[in-house]
């Protein structure tokens, strides 16, 4: 198909859509309005099994399956994602490329933000029951803040301390932690992944019961998880880079 | 104007859906991709949100309440995010395997699917 017939159809799709979706907006309960039958059911659920963060209960707690279905398909695309990044037998890993010069409040920087952001990420994952935060966004900034390093000092840096292997069982570990929790849920109350712990005091480090495990779970299993996925990126770029600067990849001011 | 959220997020959509028809780069189209979620998730957020209500979060200070913006859309979000972050994830590392075979990242130029 030309590109003008493509982009006629493409204007007819968006405004065939841009007004249904319109004419489907216009028929929502108004912007900020107090009608929220979901919240209604689900807040008082949520106090009554001690969580003080409603969100974090609806996940792990209200919503534990859909939950254990969504870290499976986190589980599932690293591993699709490590499985496309494999270097082909062709490409011979070299050594890194020699990293240019890091300036040195660049580096102070780093090496300040490294302990301090690891340090907010295990908070934020071990206090997901109690103020905003979880095991999701928790793993992310532990993730994260691990690759200061490579920011802050250098590629050999980060590959010393980060063994890829360790992360990819602590992935497996976090996947299979969560079924093996709901099991248990199982055994000792009727269903897959029951609350079957004491609920506490809401409030309480030690409250809602097995949603600070999950949570703790979920961090590990994030955290690996985007560690290794990134570490298979990260070869792509700095060990086999210099190999594919052939390839003509458009230049910033090309893209249309 | 009490639905001008829901519209952003609609707009959000469908200039995320333009940018990916007319893409002449893949990591160009994913993040046009990124863009149409963002809608999704702008519109999640409309759906429950309640004038002055405060966040779903409770504590010593914060007595329970029903009177919160709704936690139900907020968990669903966070899973759209994560469910976003993985689809990203695996369209890069396609470009990637896409360039390395066939030496292009326009999509127009893949032509002939091949072995």
């Amino acid at each position: 198909m030309s590109r003008t017939a493509r982009m006629w159809l493409l204007g007819l799709g968006l405004i065939g859509v841009g007004v249904c979706y319109a004419l489907a907006a216009l028929d929502l309960p108004s912007f900020g309005s107090t009608f929220h039958p979901y919240r209604d059911m689900a807040v008082p659920a949520a106090v009554a099994h001690g969580a003080a963060n409603a969100v974090t209960s609806i996940v792990f707690d209200q919503r534990g399956l859909d939950t254990l279905v969504e870290e499976i398909i986190l589980f599932g695309s690293v591993i699709g994602a490590v499985a496309l990044l494999r270097p082909s037998r062709e490409e011979q890993e070299h050594g890194p490329s020699p990293m240019g010069r890091v300036l040195e409040p660049t580096r102070l920087l780093g090496y300040v933000m490294l302990p301090t952001t690891l340090v907010i990420g295990v908070d934020v994952v071990t206090h997901g029951h109690l103020t905003p935060g979880g095991g999701f966004q928790g793993g992310v900034i532990l993730a994260t803040g691990l690759h200061l390093l490579y920011v802050a000092g250098s590629y050999q840096a980060l590959d010393r301390l980060r063994p890829v292997a360790l992360f990819e069982h602590g992935e497996a570990i976090g996947a299979a932690g969560f079924a093996i929790l709901g099991i248990a849920g199982i055994l000792t109350s009727a269903a897959y992944l029951t609350n079957m712990l004491s609920y506490g005091t809401l409030g309480q480090m030690f409250s809602a019961g097995t949603v600070p495990i999950l949570n703790a779970i979920v961090g590990v299993e994030v955290a690996s998880g985007v560690i290794v996925l990134l570490a298979r990126f990260f070869d792509q770029a700095v060990l086999l880079g210099h190999q594919r600067e052939s390839i003509s990849v458009p230049q910033p001011g090309e893209l249309r | 104007m009490s639905h001008y959220a829901y519209f952003v997020a609609g707009a959000l959509v469908l200039v995320g859906g333009f940018g990916i028809a007319r893409s002449r780069n893949l990591v160009h189209a994913t993040i046009c991709l990124s863009i149409a979620q963002a809608g999704t998730y702008v519109l999640l957020m409309a759906v429950g949100y309640q004038t002055n209500a405060p966040a779903p979060v409770f504590g010593s200070t914060a007595k329970p309440t029903k009177q919160v913006v709704d936690p139900v859309v907020q968990s669903l979000c966070l899973t759209d995010i994560v469910v976003s972050a993985t689809v990203t994830a695996l369209l890069l590392a396609l470009s990637i395997q896409i360039a390395k075979r066939h030496d292009t990242v326009d999509p127009d130029e893949l032509v002939a699917l091949q072995g």
